[in-house]
């Protein structure tokens, strides 16, 4: 990958909108800055007298802790403005909301929403940076970009890959991402979960489809284990928990019939002895703790890149009808 | 005399079987003679050479949101905007906020603002049940009576069968055509687009084809039972096309419209979240969209109605879950049917009209949709050639939740009478 690769999306809205370049040259970004947070000085000027907003519809401590220290070490000034669900349809639109940030004068905003597409619409109205931190079922772009981060760091390479993405595939935006991420830069990707979990069509974005577990394991280099919300929409799929964990849950004796060197990944929060044991996720292969890491060098990257874009930064998502 | 010749027109009238270049004498408000080189008698004439001279275009499906919700449309704005569309007449959708058109005092008071503010004849179209509720039937008779010609409870469909075989067999004695929202909406249930490979790429709840084409499969088989006659509204995939069909040649008294949204548009479409894309029925994939052209074609489909549906701007500029489902309709049905149909050859020019004009007029049992000595003078004039660039500073309408904003169009109304009045609203910008 090239240093003289130049960025010019102004926005991050989803991995679907990027280019193999751009994904790599994230990546490749986010390599340099992974050096710096292991400095004695964890902080670079790069974003130096800019402004980050991260702008929260749902609450998610650790997201927004991780762009809140990746734009803190590139010196950056951090603002946190977290809206209540309850108060998302009756008080001041996203729109409004958008323009107000940006009367502020700061230059990205980091949204989280619940519904998806959120970011899309908000980039459109917004001469600001925009950088998805997950909306809706539909993209997490840098949670995908620090899961392929780590497994190239670990096995050296995305391109010929074998990736299971195990859980409630329908109602995940981590899933979408990476898969828009994975196939673009050449991994083959298959997608495992229970029949009602498995949205229509998602073989048309180029992965297999199983409902067997030990066909999703047989022959991966890596899974990544999505987290079961058994509280929100999964439930209606699979309503035990105890069954979950016995059709897919990623266990000790699973793990040995796979490849020894099988990286196991999950977005965390993880539902110890729902989606996997403790023992998987505190285990040889587990990479959980390392993605934490990755995230921040991955973010920053993300931040960086966004800020710079040039010449003067084109829209992240918009297509021509 | 007052009246108006217009001169050397390509006269297309399909109710009449006429397709050759006319001349149309009109009179107190009437038509007073088609016929080849009349004379003006006195009358101004307009010349309409190279021009298509039509019955004026009726639109089964209009939302004009008054009385209640003045703030996304009136009678005024909304048939101005028919108007400008080559629209002479519409049909209104009771589906009004806060109160329905279930009422003879609400359709009442509703025909005074027409009377005073209409600038094309406006039909009124009740509610099948109290407030579209589906609990229980309005009083079709007090409907009938207070100017009713249809009705519905589009927006929602009635799920209670017992109640809509009663209603059907009802209308029939009242001689109102039933038009049916056809959604079920426990398989609808909270989708926002049309379920499928999009639905999952874009993270947004679906809304599958079953939801349309099941009920429109149970309100045909209960028109069948009752021997009585059901309008589907805006059809929107290709099962429903091929049940209307079977049903048809069965024997079924059906009739269908769609929207030109639907042979325009695709599902593909929404992936930039624009809710101005959101309506109900979604918009489906382009094997629906061919099979609605072809139904448009066979006759299958017998109407192009445009379902305009006003929202403000601060009800579509949020989320997409957040929006409310409808586009507006009226000011590009013509430019979008030329654009897509008759250019492109799916329709002829009379087919055309047929579907916009006649069909529409005869399932409503309204006297219009054709250029008969002695009709109404509702007549359109359009330019067929010419190209166009739907702007939003152009639109009539109140609201302007319209996708087609900045899309070139063929087919430009230039001459509107209604009753033999040219109205000048559309001569401004022609
Ligand atoms: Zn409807």
């Amino acid at each position: 990958m090239s240093k003289h690769f130049v960025w010019t999306k102004k926005d991050l809205l989803g991995l679907e909108y990027l280019s193999r370049e751009e994904i790599e040259f994230i990546l490749y970004t986010a390599a340099s800055f992974k050096e710096v947070t292991t400095r004695q000085i964890k902080k670079v000027p790069a974003l130096r007298g800019k402004t980050v907003v991260n702008l929260f519809y749902e609450p998610s401590t650790r997201t927004r802790t991780s762009f809140e220290l990746a734009a803190k070490r590139l010196s950056a000034d951090v603002i946190n403005i977290a809206v209540e669900a309850s108060s998302v349809k009756k008080g001041e639109t996203l729109i409004d909301t958008g323009r107000n940030i940006e009367a502020l004068k700061i230059d990205i905003i980091v949204v989280r929403h619940g519904s998806s597409g959120a970011p899309n619409i908000l980039a459109h109205h917004v001469n600001s940076s925009v950088v998805n931190a997950g909306d809706g079922w539909h993209e997490h772009p840098t949670q995908a970009l620090l899961d392929m981060f780590t497994l190239k760091e670990k096995l050296g390479r995305i391109e010929g890959l074998n990736v299971s993405i195990i859980g409630d595939i329908a109602h995940s935006r981590v899933a979408r991402s990476n898969i828009w991420g994975l196939t673009k830069l050449g991994a083959k990707v298959t997608v495992c979960a229970p029949p009602l979990l498995i949205p229509e069509g998602i073989e048309k974005m180029g992965v297999r489809v199983t409902n067997d577990l030990d066909t999703a394991l047989k022959g991966a280099d890596a899974i990544n284990v999505l987290r079961m919300q058994f509280e929100r929409d999964a439930a209606l799929a699979f309503p035990s928990k105890l069954e979950y964990f016995k059709q897919y849950g990623i266990t000790a004796e699973r793990l040995k019939k796979c490849k020894k060197e099988i990286v196991v990944m999950h977005p965390g929060p993880i539902n110890r002895g729902i989606e996997i044991s403790s023992e998987v996720a505190d285990g040889q292969n587990s990479v959980i703790l390392e993605q934490v890491t990755n995230g921040i060098a991955v973010r920053m990257a993300a931040l960086y890149l966004v800020a710079h874009a040039r010449p003067t930064g084109t829209r992240g998502g918009e297509k021509p009808l | 005399m007052t009246g108006y010749l217009i001169k050397n027109g390509r006269v297309v009238d399909p109710a009449n079987r006429i397709d050759e270049v006319l001349d149309i004498l009109i009179s107190d408000g009437k038509i007073e003679k088609v016929g080849k080189s009349l004379s003006n008698g006195g009358c101004k004439a307009i010349d309409a050479s190279g021009k298509i001279v039509g019955p004026g275009l009726v639109d089964m499906h209009t939302h004009l949101r008054e009385p209640g919700r003045e703030d996304k449309e009136t009678v005024a704005s909304g048939t101005r905007a028919a108007v400008k569309g080559g629209f002479t007449s519409v049909a209104c959708m009771p589906n009004t906020e806060p109160e329905a058109l279930d009422n003879e005092g609400i359709i009442k008071r509703l025909s005074g603002i027409i009377k005073k503010d209409a600038l094309a004849n406006v039909f009124v179209v009740g509610a099948i049940t109290m407030g579209r509720a589906g609990k229980k039937l309005a009083d079709f008779k007090a409907l009938k009576k207070a100017g009713a010609i249809g009705i519905s409870d589009d927006g929602s469909s009635v799920d209670d069968e017992k109640l809509m075989s009663e209603a059907l067999a009802l209308a029939k004695k009242e001689g109102l055509l039933v038009i049916g929202h056809c959604e079920d909406r426990s398989i609808s249930d909270s989708g926002v687009i049309n379920y499928g490979l999009i639905s999952t790429k874009m993270g947004l709840r679906g809304i599958p084809v079953e939801a349309e084409y099941k009920r429109v499969e149970r309100d045909i088989e209960l028109a069948r039972k009752a021997k009585a006659a059901i309008h589907i509204a805006h059809v929107s995939c290709k099962e429903s096309v091929d049940i209307i069909r079977k049903a048809r040649k069965a024997g079924v008294e059906v009739s269908a419209e769609t929207a030109p949204h639907y042979f325009s548009l695709t599902e593909d479409c929404c992936v930039t979240y624009d809710t101005n894309l959101k309506m109900n029925p979604p918009l489906r994939t382009k094997e629906d969209a061919e099979a609605i052209k072809k139904a448009l074609k066979d006759g299958t489909i017998d109407a192009i109605a445009t379902d305009h549906a006003p929202h403000t701007d601060s009800e579509k500029d949020v989320e997409f879950d957040f929006a409310p489902f409808g586009i507006l309709g009226l000011e590009t049905a013509l430019g979008l049917a030329v654009t897509e149909l008759v250019e492109k050859k799916v329709l002829s020019w009379s087919e055309l009209f047929m579907r916009m004009s006649a069909s529409p007029a005869r399932l409503l049992g309204i006297d219009r949709g054709d250029l008969k000595n002695g009709k109404a003078a509702d007549i359109v004039i359009i330019d067929p050639g010419k190209e166009y660039t739907y702007t939003k500073d152009s639109i009539a309408s109140r609201s302007k939740n319209s996708p087609f904003i900045g899309w070139k169009l063929k087919g430009k109304v230039s001459h509107v009478f209604v009753a033999g009045k040219l109205i000048d609203e559309v001569l401004a910008d022609r």
